[in-house]
């Protein structure tokens, strides 16, 4: 009797073990956790619509991969590197999480990928700026999806530059992010023969902007760059307008998601030309996905949701395509295959981790160009994927 | 005799807890009790409320991660090194502020913390917004590897107990003694030949130090330092997790803490992440209208009325 029960369950025990080893899966599910800004000046462009879109992702895909479920989990990240790095640290250490999505603010994003990086699980940057993670931080389990900044220095000021206006100023983020967007915008002006003239660093969710404004207003530029994102540079706009200086000198906002330019008065913000990763009213293929988007969230998608769902969609046909969910051969898989949906086009996913794809230069509306509120943006040219990227270095070769 | 058998039941707790619970968690939670009960020195003890404990916290962690990234120091020397720095800043802040008392004492420790806050916001070294991150945690005394959760809860735990008697004993010393006759009526220790201020000053100095030593241990934790640790919210923080434990109580700060950090750590996740200071700050609105003595000060008053 006592031998059968062992012989039992040995053969369950067995049984259980060839079971697991035929799905590859680990823990019997794939996890995908979403970090995200839910409720500061950057929860407009990956909050919850990173969520969501990570979520439709799985929902398209059918809910499972190589017949295990697909569970999607989220958390604020609160703009803080340390409870950022916190929740990550808990979730691929005691939650079975095996990539994390959404990783918003660059200061965030630092700290998370290398907990990641520590624990072999995969980093899906959906909305990060920085060009850090795919250079002097790149990792190879680092995924950087939408844009980065130099992606917006060669998109929006090399054209402004070489259209004869060569004196800068920046007004930039103090932190990760605005460094680095400040850092090659300024290499880009040099480089073509134009002069930085003055910096002012504002922090991370400045509400009044006045002192910087005055500071750019003094120092007789031609042009005002905003390098930084999300609510800041709405409100450095506004504080712009009010004191006359978009009168006085050109604006150029480096990085305006599409439900900023939504939030900014028409009248000041029109006819300003910035760089985007994806706008939702490009054609028919970008408009099928951001109603469905806009059915389930409310509101018309920014890049970084167009990304989350692109990279999640990815990432999920890797997971196929290898017949397992260790990070490893994801990897590989993802950088073999060719992203090509209504989002990445003519793309290729480098082996630094670097997904190129086609950018939009685009142009805010002006109001008397606009049939409906959700009408921001024209895309005056489509810029080719490794003429906005810079090539890969070397040292980041992860092949 | 019954505190003694107190005392062995929480320490085997706190040995077998990393087998249930998630280590990483249990390590930030005596980081914080640590710095609770270093708080909880001056508030509970020499009766002065400091404002500004956020910036030893924030020191500690700051030196330890410095010198972890850039000196090849084995982890405990850093923690050891980011103590004396916190307990150095700790001694020149205690010399100017301990002159004066009550909201005036508060106010000069914010503001000398603030100024902290400002200079690692802007020094190069610190990384800004951003933080220091990728410390490594590297090997205790060059042998045990600190990267597994086990031996760095186990570590963590080892500091605390450490941190807790060092209190325990300085609050049951005579000097202990004097500092309580400060906090009961000061012109009459005064009277009594004591130099009030040296006093206020020494267990100051103590009290920066060891939140100097929780916060290079959390440094260690995390692997990361950021400027959350030196912001007067955490300062503020502090204050909540000791009075929600029970001010003037051994063991009050160690629950506010655990109250506190358990309730950031659950509710962050789900969703209630968006109410969080709102509810903290519901909790500390009750604690202070309810039970005045906190949670451990409430419940020595019912044990002593039932079985005392």
């Amino acid at each position: 009797m006592k031998m059968m029960k062992k012989t039992l369950l040995a053969a369950s025990v067995a049984a259980i073990a060839s079971s697991a080893a035929m799905a590859n899966v680990s823990d019997g599910k794939v996890k995908i956790g979403v970090l995200a800004d839910m409720g500061g000046v950057y929860a407009d462009i990956c909050g919850q619509g990173c969520v969501t879109a990570t979520q439709m992702a799985v929902e398209d895909f059918g809910g499972e991969v190589l017949g295990m479920p697909i569970e999607v989990v989220s958390a604020d990240d609160q703009l803080k590197p340390d409870v950022g790095s916190a929740i990550v640290r808990k979730w691929v250490e005691n939650e079975q999480v095996d990539a994390v999505g959404g990783l918003v603010s660059s200061a965030v994003v630092g700290a998370a990928t290398k907990v990641l990086t520590d624990a072999k699980k995969i980093a899906l940057i959906s909305t990060a700026a920085s060009n850090a993670f795919t250079t002097k931080a790149c990792s190879p389990y680092n995924v950087h999806w939408t844009y980065n900044v130099a992606a917006l220095a060669n998109g929006t000021v090399k054209p402004m530059v070489e259209a004869g206006k060569k004196k800068w100023f920046f007004i930039t983020a103090d932190y990760a992010f605005g460094h680095a967007l400040e850092g090659v915008a300024s290499k880009v002006i040099n480089d073509n023969g134009g002069e930085v003239v003055g910096v002012a660093r504002a922090p991370l969710s400045t509400t009044d902007f006045s002192s910087y404004i005055l500071q750019a207003q003094s120092s007789g530029a031609d042009v005002v760059a905003l390098a930084n994102a999300g609510n800041d540079t709405v409100n450095a706009l506004k504080a712009a307008a009010e004191f006359g200086l978009t009168d006085m000198m050109d604006v150029a906002g480096l990085l305006v998601f599409t439900p900023n330019a939504q939030a900014m008065d028409a009248n000041v913000a029109g006819g300003m030309r910035t760089t985007t990763g994806f706008y939702w009213d490009y054609d028919d293929k970008t408009r099928e996905w951001s109603e469905r988007f806009m059915a389930r969230h409310g509101s018309i998608p920014a890049m970084g949701h167009a990304g989350a769902y692109s990279m999640t969609m990815h990432y999920l046909k890797a997971i196929e395509a290898a017949g397992t969910d260790d990070s490893d051969a994801v990897i590989k898989k993802m950088k073999e295959m060719k992203p090509d949906d209504f989002f990445s086009r003519n793309a290729t996913l480098r082996a630094d981790g670097r997904m190129v794809h086609d950018m939009y230069y685009v142009e805010i509306k002006k109001p008397d160009e606009r049939r409906d509120s959700n009408d921001i943006m024209r895309v005056v040219s489509v810029i080719p994927g490794d003429q906005a990227y810079a090539p890969m270095l070397p040292e980041c070769n992860f092949k | 005799m019954k505190i003694n058998k107190f005392y062995v039941v929480m320490l085997l707790l706190a040995l077998v807890a990393p087998f249930f619970l998630y280590p990483v968690f249990l390590a930030k939670l005596l980081c914080f009790a640590l710095f609770a009960c270093a708080f909880n020195l001056m508030l509970g003890y020499v009766g002065l409320l400091s404002f500004g404990h956020a910036a030893f916290l924030g020191t500690g962690g700051y030196i330890t991660g410095w010198l972890m990234m850039n000196s090849g120091i084995t982890p405990e020397l850093a923690i050891l090194l980011g103590t004396v720095v916190s307990g150095a800043l700790g001694a020149l802040y205690g010399k100017l502020s301990v002159k004066r008392e009550g909201i005036y004492f508060a106010m000069v420790t914010l503001a000398l913390s603030q100024l902290v806050f400002f200079i690692y916001l802007q020094a190069p070294f610190t990384g800004g917004e951003d933080g220091m991150q990728g410390v490594p945690r590297g090997h205790l005394l060059g042998l045990i590897d600190l990267s597994d959760n086990m031996n760095m809860y186990y570590f963590v735990l080892a500091i605390f107990l450490f941190g807790f008697w060092l209190i325990h004993r300085t609050i049951h010393s005579p000097f202990g003694q004097v500092l309580k006759a400060i906090r009961e009526n000061e012109p009459r220790a005064t009277s009594l030949g004591y130099n009030v201020n040296d006093y206020k000053w020494v267990a100051f100095t103590i009290s920066a130090a060891l939140a100097g030593l929780a916060g290079s241990t959390k440094t260690l934790v995390f692997q990361l330092a950021s400027l959350t640790d030196v912001h007067w919210h955490m300062s503020g923080e502090v204050v909540l997790m000791t009075l929600v434990g029970g001010v003037g109580t051994i063991f009050g700060p160690v629950v506010g803490a655990g109250v506190i950090v358990t309730m950031q750590n659950y509710l962050s996740g789900g969703e209630l992440g968006n109410y969080i200071h709102i509810i903290m700050g519901f909790i500390f609105v009750v604690c202070v209208l309810a039970f005045r003595s906190g949670i451990v000060g409430e419940f020595q008053k019912v044990w002593k009325r039932n079985f005392g």
